[in-house]
């Protein structure tokens, strides 16, 4: 039973031990230990007679066991991403996998493949595989090993062994349908803490996304101005004589200030901006994990109701109730670990991205 | 040097007040009313208290003083009133006039006008001016007795009038060209800084969001909790902190706008001098063409056209007598003329020597005040660098603790 022995790898990580703790950290604190090493990098356009992508080189390097060679190169494109997602999910219903960026960009884009969006894309894509990689149960996927080793054409046949569309597509139409049913009746109150939190912290989260881009807006128009001012005061030093040095020397001050502001901006763009957007995706994803659980719980507990009215094929039923509830548990436990993992992960990012915020306006002022 | 008035007492705009009254079509209106007082500086260092003299004067009666004073004195710079309707507005201050902020700065301008005029060694001892700070009754008729408005010329109102003329002294020239450039560059500046002082706002403000949004946050968040929350504190004491600094360069903007109104009285010292000297032109053109016109009538020749003289080949000439009498007239004429030519020649030697004098006079004010306003802009941006740095250790500091 793949869930069984899913659930048996992962109980060292399970948070209720303090050596376990210690080892999650140790996972991103101490790189020396990592033994998996991705980058995503080297856009490059590919043209066809039906359609125009973009593929994106991805290097790994390892030393386990586990991998045949100890370096791999291969070009992927973002449709195999999604798979990768996909497939990770489907295996991993209650884990946390981490978001992809977005297929398209409503606002502003004009062509799909401008090179700001190319490369914001790339360090999304790249960010992807390396949470993956540094996931203690997601890592030793097989899917996602084949997905740095394989060359294109052994991807793609693989990719067509697996549960065909169909099947998802009836884990969708049955997840819909339960979260109609609204089959939240036993859920423990921890899950329930959960998912308040998750209402709130996706709304906040989307909030602070608003307010960052609308600084970087500000920003930049504040930017646009002053490049007008300094010029102003060197034109009027062309009049004057006694004065003339003192507004060169604003002038060219003001200059300096405009070159700060388009580094605090960068800043911005760079660190604060993505991380702030990586977390409102996660938080979607969080709301469907929360959700998947619930709709395992609630496959239990109709299993459970079943018992109770068939009471002729109790033994069938109870057999699959067994089942089911090793699978609530693992389900579960599975959740608490990844979501204390990812709580960690989400102090530390946000931590760090203010405080790269706050540093970069000091220099700012610095300046 | 004789001792400026500003040396003997000390004047002060200390309050303005709102006033509802009949104006002259006898309707009602609200006008602000400014409280002048006047302090003998003296008795002061005699450590004695002297009293103080006050009186109210509205925005009008300054303006008349200080037409009273250009017409008086046209070869002076003097010193504009602030102005009166705000300009170079950006979104945060009003345009209104009876605005708390405008009439406040308004008062300081005024007192600032009162305070240049008390230490010009010329203008401060004008009767007029000192009436106009003592006297409350009465002083309007007194300043229209003085048939001021009639010696204004109407010619110096219209603005873009040019007058062709063919000699101006080439320093006045020069000094025109200089107001204009200066006047452009002062009111582009004044544009783009109102622009700038916009954004500025708006950045700081956003991060007034931060504040709250990062204190609900803290709402459900255990270890984040606490640095989330009094790093959403600070943001709070950012974006306030734009208030005070904004209205502060209010007063250098305000510093930059007199000189851009001193640019108006530079000019018009300048036209003064270009009317002056296409009045003497035109004299002299007279004068000119009077002696050919008498030459002529004496020696009988035609040298130039005339229509007398087409006429009177036609109609046949005049008698001996008639040409006498014509000679005699233009002879009175041209003597007539020639003194005026000479005085006018004095007056506009002597108002050059005079104008210029001031001119050097109000080129080194300008060049001190102008660097003081640089220096204490930057010493503005300075400070708003401190409260920056002071206010994102802080951040910092709690972000750390997230």
């Amino acid at each position: 039973d793949a869930s069984l022995a899913e659930a048996n790898s992962f109980s060292p990580s399970m948070p209720t031990s303090p050596s376990s703790l210690i080892n999650q950290y140790k996972f991103e604190d101490e790189p020396e230990l990592r033994d998996l090493f991705i980058t995503v990098d080297d856009p490059e356009s590919h043209i066809t007679a039906i359609e125009t992508f973009i593929t994106y080189r991805v290097v790994t390097k390892t030393s386990r066991s586990e991998f045949d060679s100890s370096e791999y190169e291969v070009r992927r494109r973002y449709q195999d991403f999604l798979w990768l997602k996909s497939k990770l999910e489907e295996a991993h219903p209650t884990l946390i996998v981490p978001p992809l960026p977005e297929k398209f960009i409503m606002k502003g884009m004009v062509e799909r493949f401008n090179d700001e969006f190319i490369e914001t894309r790339r360090k999304a894509l790249h960010k992807f595989l390396n949470r993956i990689a540094d996931h203690p149960t997601l890592t030793f996927n097989e899917d996602f090993k084949i997905f740095l080793t394989a060359q294109a054409w052994e991807l793609s046949s693989h990719k067509k062994q697996g549960p065909g569309l169909l099947s998802r597509m009836g884990q969708t139409v049955r997840a819909v349908a339960s979260s109609v049913r609204g089959g939240v009746k036993n859920r423990p109150e921890m899950f329930s803490e959960m998912n308040d939190y998750m209402e709130t912290f996706s709304q906040k989260i989307n909030v602070l996304d608003k307010i960052a881009h609308r600084i970087y807006k500000e920003e930049r128009e504040y930017f646009n101005e002053m490049k007008e001012y300094g010029p102003i005061h060197t034109l009027w030093s062309a009049s004057e004589e006694d004065i003339a040095d003192s507004l060169k020397g604003v002038a060219s001050c003001i200059d300096k200030c405009c070159k700060a502001t388009e580094k605090r901006m960068a800043g911005l763009s760079e660190n604060l901006l993505p991380i702030i957007h990586e977390y409102v995706l996660y938080s979607e994803i969080l709301m469907g994990v929360l959700k998947r659980r619930d709709l395992i719980q609630g496959e239990l507990d109709s299993k459970v109701d079943a018992l109770a009215s068939k009471r002729a094929e109790k033994d069938a039923i109870t057999e699959e109730i067994g089942k089911l509830e090793d699978k609530v548990e693992c389900a579960n436990n599975a959740l608490k670990a990844d979501w204390e993992r990812w709580k960690q992960n989400m102090q530390h990012d946000m931590r760090s991205a203010f405080t790269n915020v706050a540093e970069n306006n000091l220099h700012y002022y610095e300046e | 040097m004789e001792d400026c008035l500003s040396k003997k007492i000390e004047i002060t705009v200390s309050e303005a007040e709102k006033r509802t009254g009949r104006n002259a079509v006898n309707m009602q209106e609200t006008y602000t009313a400014y409280l002048i007082e006047t302090r003998a500086v003296e008795s002061q260092n005699e450590g004695q208290c002297s009293p103080v003299d006050s009186l109210w004067r509205r925005y009008s009666e300054f303006e008349l003083l200080r037409n009273y004073l250009l017409v008086t004195f046209p070869h002076i710079v003097v010193p504009p009133l602030p102005e009166k309707r705000a300009d170079f507005v950006w979104h945060k201050l009003s345009a209104d006039n009876m605005d708390p902020d405008f009439v406040e700065r308004r008062r300081i301008g005024l007192e600032n006008f009162l305070l240049r005029v008390a230490s010009h060694p010329v203008l401060c001892q004008d009767n007029i001016f000192y009436s106009f700070l003592t006297q409350e009754g009465g002083w309007k008729e007194m300043v229209n007795e003085t048939g001021f408005q009639l010696k204004a010329d109407s010619r110096l109102k219209a603005l873009n009038a040019t007058f062709r003329v063919k000699n101006p002294d080439k320093r006045f020239t020069e000094l025109k060209h200089y107001s204009d450039e200066l006047q452009s560059v002062i009111s582009h500046l004044l544009r783009v800084r109102a622009r700038v002082a916009d954004r500025l706002y708006g950045v700081y403000k956003v991060h007034g969001n931060y504040g709250r949004v990062f204190s609900e946050w803290s709402a459900i968040e255990k270890e984040m909790g606490d640095g989330l929350q009094s790093a959403g504190h600070h943001m709070d004491v950012y974006a306030a902190s734009i208030d005070d600094i904004l209205e502060e360069e209010e007063h250098y903007a305000d510093q930059l706008k007199e000189y851009l109104f001193y640019a108006e009285a530079l000019r018009a010292v300048c036209r003064k001098h270009e009317l002056m000297q296409y009045d003497l032109e035109m004299a002299a053109q007279d004068l000119t063409s009077k002696k050919q016109q008498c030459e002529e009538l004496a020696t009988g020749t035609v040298r130039t056209f005339s229509l007398k003289g087409m006429t009177s080949k036609l109609f046949g000439q005049e008698t001996p007598e008639q040409r006498e009498a014509k000679i005699k007239v233009l002879e009175e004429q041209i003597q007539e003329g020639e003194e005026q030519l000479k005085s006018k020649n004095l007056e506009g030697r002597d108002f050059v020597k005079s104008a210029w004098a001031d001119i050097e006079r109000f080129k080194e004010q300008k060049n001190h005040d102008l660097k003081e306003a640089l220096i204490s802009y930057a010493v503005m941006q300075i400070s708003m660098c401190k409260k920056g740095i002071q206010v994102w250790t802080n951040a910092k500091e709690c972000f750390s603790k997230m």
